[in-house]
């Protein structure tokens, strides 16, 4: 400890700073709202009051929205995944006609924020009658441009030795991806489906657009709902964003490791 | 194998399912955007062609103005994110540093979490009346202001949040860039009497470059981007709008004024300038960029 004592009192004055908001978010869950706006403010909630947490159940169907989020989060990621092996294998390793154009089209997409597509977007999905539904929520943000171009350098970087033994063996190419490829392609496949659930997660604006009814909310719209209604109840909206946020930071933990592997093995390429 | 010059049917099994979606929600809307950008829309919805008459408004307009300066401001100061993150990378990866792991997570955390969750939290600490920041400033005697309604201000503070959600992932991003760098290299420059400082400036600092670049262009991008944390943090008041950025201003224009037509004309002139910025970059990495 002592070598680095200047690096550990940088690293952990820091890292508490990091921290410090969450904390006093739990420590004001248990506050009452006049101890909240109280002048000077204090951290200690005096009397422990769990009525916050009860008061966001009465409020909004919590359960409810976050059964959407979950649901809308692993429909995303499962598709995601899906769809980005397949192009990303196609453009790593097959050809055909039109590749550099379409290739270029994905590179394009990449920088286009998406937000600024919202208006025809929602006059397609509108066309197709998926306003307030999963698939309204899900379908348009399915291609994921990123995830495309990170799935290529991925299948480029493995060698082609053992494809070419499979096909030399008979497999034709679907047999060659989904035994050979895909298996060697876990590292990679693990870091999107990271990224894919924690931007699924938190995602807002998309969902606020096309989703009017309080059953059909994810939690991220929930909220700011919430937060719009019962703007000055600060315990129950600080109980609300503490129990929106807690699955995620809980899957964060317990795999820690694979997360910061995978954001890690994302910035390298 | 090699002679054959297609696939046959193979690929476009493997790229249908990406290219029809890709037709229906990005490159028709799209399409379509670059052409509403020369429309105007009814109060009742009816579009009607007006030419160029929403570029030119916009040349003229001061909240168009005021908003590429707001952003231009907003995405500097995220800026600062990239050397705080090299320096608390290049502090974690000391070898033989313990605790690195619990350190990694306790700057990662804000990552995973939601920023319009987070905005609750960060609303409260800002507080004017009984925000713990002022309440910590006064304890030096400094009278902090009203954070979120004073223009100017607010900017600098939804940049501050928009620098915690993001260091710990670029701290993680460097790290790896850091780990590549051949330990020799430093056991050499050691040998050498190279000093701390001298073996970060020259051995760190131009190995690290291609990350470096990475990481800028994100930021970049995300900065020009930025709509969620102002949205959540600001709401849409007033003071929203003297604070706008240019997503905010797009989103302003075609939702909360109804302007369709002007607004997917912001829309095209924002994809028009990251698509600039990024082909700078790119430009520009040749004078600084080393790749080994």
């Amino acid at each position: 400890m002592r070598k680095h004592l200047g690096a550990h009192l940088v690293l952990l004055g820091g890292g508490l700073i990091m921290v410090s908001p969450f904390v006093y978010q739990v420590l004001a869950t248990f506050m009452t709202n006049d101890q909240i706006t109280s002048v000077p403010p204090t951290l200690w909630p005096t009397e422990w009051d769990l009525g916050a947490y009860a008061a966001v159940f009465a409020q909004i169907p919590f359960l409810r929205q976050l059964l959407n989020t979950v649901v809308i989060t692993v429909l995303t990621t499962v598709a995601t995944l899906v769809l980005c092996a397949l192009g990303g294998y196609a453009f790593a390793r097959m050809r055909f006609y039109a590749k550099g154009p379409l290739f270029a089209l994905v590179l394009t997409m990449l920088m286009v924020p998406g937000t600024l597509l919202l208006i025809p977007q929602y006059q397609t999905v509108q066309s197709f009658g998926w306003l307030d539904s999963f698939a309204g929520i899900v379908v348009p943000g399915l291609v994921n441009a990123f995830g495309i171009f990170m799935m290529r350098q991925f299948f480029l970087g493995l060698p082609r030795e053992l494809e070419e033994a499979a096909r030399l063996d008979g497999a034709n190419p679907g047999q060659v991806f989904w035994h050979v490829m895909l298996p060697l392609a876990r590292p990679g496949l693990s870091a999107l489906a990271i990224l894919t659930v924690m931007a699924s997660w938190s995602s807002l604006l998309w969902p606020l657009v096309v989703v009017n009814s309080q059953d059909m909310m994810p939690l991220s719209v929930g909220l700011a709902s919430f937060t719009g209604e019962h703007g000055t109840q600060f315990p129950s909206m600080l109980a609300a964003s503490l129990m929106a946020m807690l699955p995620i930071v809980i899957l964060f933990l317990v795999m820690q490791r694979r997360v910061i592997e995978g954001i890690a093995f994302s910035g390298l390429k | 194998m090699s002679a054959r010059r297609h696939d046959g049917v193979w690929p476009w099994i493997f790229m249908t399912p990406i290219l029809v979606p890709l037709a229906i929600f990005f490159l028709w809307p799209l399409l379509r955007t670059l052409y509403y950008s020369f429309t105007t829309w009814s109060f009742f919805g009816e579009v009607r062609w007006t030419g160029l008459d929403n570029y030119e408004r916009l040349l003229s307009d001061p909240d168009f103005t005021l908003a590429l300066g707001n952003t231009a401001i907003y995405t500097l100061i995220v800026m600062l994110n990239v050397p705080i993150a090299v320096y608390l990378a290049a502090l974690m990866n000391r070898p033989g540093l313990r605790l690195r792991a619990l350190y990694r997570a306790l700057y990662f955390l804000p990552v995973v979490t939601m920023p319009v969750a987070v905005a609750i939290v960060w609303r409260m600490l800002y507080s004017g009346d009984f925000g713990l920041i002022n309440a910590f400033l006064g304890l030096f005697g400094i009278q902090g202001p009203y954070w979120l309604s004073t223009p100017g201000v607010s900017l600098v503070a939804v940049a501050i949040v928009g620098i915690w959600l993001s260091l710990g992932f670029n701290i993680i991003v460097f790290s790896a860039g850091l780990n590549g760098i051949p330990p020799e290299l430093y056991e050499a420059a050691a040998i050498d009497g190279a000093t701390p400082w001298r073996q970060f400036r020259s051995i760190t600092l131009p190995l690290l470059t291609p990350t470096l670049f990475f990481v800028t262009v994100l930021t970049l991008i995300g900065g020009f981007q930025v709509f969620d944390l102002i949205f959540v943090m600001l709401g849409t008041g007033p003071n929203a709008e003297r604070s706008q950025t240019l997503v905010y201003f797009f989103y302003s224009e075609g939702f909360l004024h109804n302007d369709k037509g002007y607004a997917t004309a912001i829309g095209i002139v924002i994809i028009a300038l990251i698509a600039l910025l990024t082909a700078l970059q790119f430009r520009l990495q040749r004078r600084w960029v080393h790749y080994a």
